[in-house]
């Protein structure tokens, strides 16, 4: 059974009342008014940063607000303030509520919870959950573990970073739900040399739980050793190949492809304007036989999941792609609503200060049957992607690029020598039709992803298993 | 709230804020802000967004005995700012005593906080900004028949001011406004759809394109790009659109941070004096232009700014330091906490067109997309869409490739830079001519 926050416990936060909130929505609400929300949210951040084998930096940050929205149709008037504060939030509510002119308020919600939420992570406040010298001590650790691995070590880096936000939405309909969020993060970066190469990794993971799960799981050796590991590689590497070439992906991280190539364009937004590549597809084969791409908001402690998204919907499962058939888009209130859509709890925004958009939680493909060994040996000249630093998609065309930080030549069905870090580019429902082989070892990433979309970021997590790509564009040098 | 009492207000955080800490014994620094914004958005010619901004926040940093903790709060009460204040100071009981931290020395300070011209409101009602955003969509629209979507046309108006202090006794406060109008569409022809868009950046209001010429320029960019080919692998010229060239000095820019540069992580390592682009051309910074879009007579610590060349007769100036990273090299710093202020560089008087006849056949690039540039080494590939040139022609539009090389030999191959000058941003800058990239295509 995990903490949970309630919505009175919130209110007395904010030194607010459900009287306040009725009044609030009074203001927010009439004649053409379809839907508004009020969002409070208390932020509390935490960073601490090793570098040179010092403690150098660290920071605390304090970030409160309400956020208030009225929609009209396919209008939205939006306003926040940072001031929680009556006579401010009075003001604030008739700014949102300029979208459509004039008209009397509307009626007073009766407050309740729509469903029972069930809590993903603990409420408990996780900047707390550790004393300073032990956060110091998991950055100290991970400093120690780099240079102990390798000599070649030259520079270590080492970040803790920590939010506790507790958020509390109210509905037009009267919806009124609370959620306490936890989120931390651990990252190493190192610098090795060798014969005068310099060459730079990094390797972190976190998600929503307390400082005691790196520790518990020993991942300062695990976060350290790896980031060693990957630049130790890159020593080696040389020019990456240019052109189009077969490609296998690693399981986990590089799951970063089904991301930007169809994660976005399945977000509801783009499809009810019309603006993405997979617009006004659902019932058609958009990948090859076999795949099948989930959205999920409720694993429980992943980086990506919400017990409860941004506009108070329970977050769910949502299979977006079935066996290669577009089943399903990603929804929040204003896109289902207008286009006669059910609710997929992916409305989501990064602050108070943030409109809600429709955005991805953790976002996956199911494993299927191959060893990934025998994906490897069913190619004759190719690359093998493991790691990835990055990518991005346009909707509209469906291009979409990611960033290998990893990668080894595939020749004569065997991995050999690696190659230096290149943008792969592809097209979305494209790619997606030339995936020939899924493996049988899915996995999920270590907890990194961060999510940019209209210049709002939020935490994503993606997974996969070992994938063959039949064709895709690989941005080396080497013609 | 009228500009002076936001002046005042913000004054009075980042006294209130030092006076919190020098009573603890700490050296500090302040910060505080307050910003002010309407954004106004329309799409199918109605309208979509209307957002109500308003922020304010205050940072403090505290050394004690040569530990640094900092903290923030969007809460400016003498509450909030008492407590960020006792948490910094919580934080510098944890950190390590570095001899390199500390605030940038006294002498340094800027001695004349110059007034840059830089606040500009501007009496727009909601109605009038309703009316602009239609019209400049509506342009795009009304351009072509291939015009087929919009993600719209919005238009933001925001007026912010900040104060900076710290316990040598320096003060300053500066106010300043911003205005943008933009719009991006979608054209559809055959073979799929293509998006695009243009946007206009100004601090004084009447300086803004309007919105009849970025809903053109927005629509013809939508419209050229239907149809794109793919292209095979191969070396070849590129020119990169001034609009993206901007990329390629901020490499450079982040090559030569003083933190890159202390950390051994930077492929321009111990390269001051030596050539990086060819003999003729200068990159500086102007800091004290009129009305520029990063303006200041002081840098994020105080520093008097003025303004410097980083890249002279192409050969690597200096670096761009804060008194931190001077500090560890055993240098002066260079005013550059928080950046560099309004860069500029050695241009010649080609348009486009021209800069295209003298690559003669090769590649336009007019967008990239997501980024492999390893700093480090100077590993350069990225995502890339543009139009394949034939004896300075237009042939056809082109998508799905990158480009690649090594920064170093990319900019040792700068041909010409065009005098088709990009004056948005912090960096203004013409198209530039490189004379060879790998392109990888299908």
């Amino acid at each position: 059974m995990k903490d949970t926050v309630s919505t009175s416990d919130l209110l007395q936060q904010a030194a607010l009342t459900e009287q306040h909130l009725q009044q609030l929505m009074g203001i927010l609400s009439g004649p053409n008014i379809d839907d508004a929300d009020i969002y409070y949210q208390a932020a509390r951040h935490e960073s601490w940063v090793l570098e040179d084998g010092i403690i150098r930096e660290g920071s605390f940050n304090l970030d409160s607000g309400i956020g208030m929205r009225s929609i009209s149709g396919e209008k939205t008037g939006f306003a926040y303030s940072d001031q929680i504060d009556m006579s401010v939030l009075t003001e604030v509510a008739s700014n949102a509520r300029a979208i459509v002119k004039a008209g009397q308020s509307g009626s007073l919600p009766n407050w309740h919870q729509n469903e029972k939420i069930t809590p993903l992570y603990q409420a408990k406040d996780v900047l707390s959950s550790m004393d300073e010298d032990g956060k110091i001590a998991l950055l100290r650790e991970m400093d120690a573990i780099a240079r102990e691995t390798d000599s070649r070590v030259k520079q270590v880096t080492a970040s803790l970073s920590c939010v506790h936000e507790n958020i509390l939405v109210a509905t037009l309909a009267g919806n009124l739900v609370a959620d306490s969020r936890p989120l931390v993060r651990m990252n190493i970066s190192v610098i090795v040399e060798e014969n005068g190469r310099r060459e730079q990794a990094s390797y972190g993971g976190g998600g929503r739980f307390g400082y005691q799960h790196f520790i518990d799981n020993k991942l300062t050796s695990v976060y350290a050793k790896e980031a060693v590991r990957q630049a130790v590689v890159n020593l080696e590497a040389v020019g990456a190949p240019a052109g189009g070439m077969p490609v296998v992906l690693g399981p986990g991280w590089p799951g970063i492809l089904l991301h930007e190539a169809v994660g976005h364009g399945l977000e509801g937004d783009f499809n009810r304007k019309g603006s993405s590549a997979f617009s006004g597809r659902i019932g058609e084969q958009v990948a090859a036989k076999g795949v099948t791409v989930i959205d999920d908001g409720t694993l429980e402690e992943r980086r990506g999941s919400l017990s409860v998204d941004d506009e108070g919907t329970k977050t769910q499962a949502t299979t977006l792609i079935e066996d290669g058939i577009l089943v399903n888009y990603m929804q929040d209130r204003m896109n289902a609503r207008l286009m006669d859509m059910s609710l997929t709890g992916n409305g989501r925004r990064e602050s108070y200060a943030h409109l809600p958009l429709p955005r991805m939680t953790n976002t996956y493909m199911n494993a299927g049957e191959h060893n990934p060994q025998e994906i490897i040996e069913s190619i004759d000249k190719g690359l093998y992607a493991v790691n990835f630093a990055g990518g991005q998609v346009d909707i509209t065309s469906g291009k979409f690029v990611f960033s290998a930080s990893e990668a080894y030549l595939i020749e004569n069905g065997k991995v050999t020598t690696p190659v230096k870090g290149a943008t792969l580019i592809g097209n979305g429902p494209e790619s997606m039709g030339r995936i020939s082989m899924i493996g049988d070892d899915f996995a999920l990433d270590s907890g990194v992803g961060v999510c940019g979309k209209e210049g709002q970021g939020v935490p994503v997590g993606v997974g996969q298993p070992t994938l063959k790509i039949d064709q895709i564009t690989v941005g080396g040098t080497e013609a | 709230m009228s500009r002076a009492k936001e002046t005042q207000q913000v004054t009075d955080a980042v006294e209130q804020a030092l006076s919190f800490a020098k009573a603890a014994g700490a050296e500090a620094a302040a910060t505080a802000s307050i910003d002010d914004g309407q954004t106004v958005a329309c799409r199918m010619q109605e309208l979509e967004t209307l957002e109500f901004h308003r922020s304010q926040q205050l940072s403090i940093s505290v050394y004690q005995n040569q530990c640094k903790g900092s903290a923030s709060t969007s809460d400016l009460s003498k509450g909030a700012i008492q407590e960020a204040v006792n948490a910094a100071l919580q934080i510098a009981r944890f950190t390590s005593e570095d001899k390199c931290t500390g605030l940038a020395d006294a002498s340094l300070m800027a001695t004349e906080i110059e007034d840059m011209d830089l606040y500009h409101p501007a009496e727009h009602s909601a109605e009038a900004a309703i009316a602009t955003v239609l019209e400049c969509e509506k342009t795009a629209m009304d351009f072509d028949d291939k015009i087929d979507n919009s993600e719209g046309a919005s238009y933001t108006s925001s007026a912010g001011t900040g104060a900076y202090a710290n316990t040598h006794g320096f003060i300053s406060a500066k106010s300043g406004t911003s205005f943008s109008l933009s719009c991006c569409v979608i054209s559809k022809d055959d073979a799929g759809m293509q998006r695009d868009y243009w946007y206009s950046s100004e601090r004084k209001i009447d300086q803004l394109d309007s919105a009849e010429r970025i809903g053109k320029k927005a629509a013809e960019r939508a419209i050229r790009r239907l149809s794109p080919q793919k292209l095979s692998t191969r070396e070849a010229p590129v020119l990169f659109s001034a609009d993206i060239a901007k990329t390629l000095v901020g490499h450079i820019f982040s090559a030569l941070s003083g933190r890159a540069i202390y950390q051994e992580a930077s492929f321009l390592l111990d390269q001051v004096g030596k050539s990086l682009l060819p003999d003729g051309i200068d990159i500086w910074e102007e800091p004290h232009l009129k009305q520029g879009h990063n303006s200041s007579s002081c840098d994020r610590e105080g520093v008097a700014t003025s303004q410097s060349k980083i890249i002279e007769d192409g050969k690597i100036a200096r670096y761009l330091l804060s008194s931190y990273s001077a500090r560890r090299l055993g240098l002066e710093t260079t005013a550059n906490a928080g950046g560099t202020r309004n860069v500029r560089l050695t241009h010649g008087e080609k348009n486009l067109d021209e800069m295209l006849h003298s690559m003669g056949t090769g590649l336009l690039a007019t967008e990239l997309i997501g980024s492999s540039v390893n700093i480090v080494n100077g590993d350069y590939s990225r995502g890339v869409s543009g139009f394949w040139v034939e004896n300075g022609e237009i042939a056809f539009p082109v998508e799905e490739l990158t480009v690649a090389g090594n920064l170093k030999d990319i900019y040792a191959g700068l041909v010409e830079i065009g005098g088709d000058l990009d004056q948005r941003g912090n960096f203004h800058t013409g198209s530039w001519l490189l004379d060879k990239l790998t392109i990888a295509g299908g």
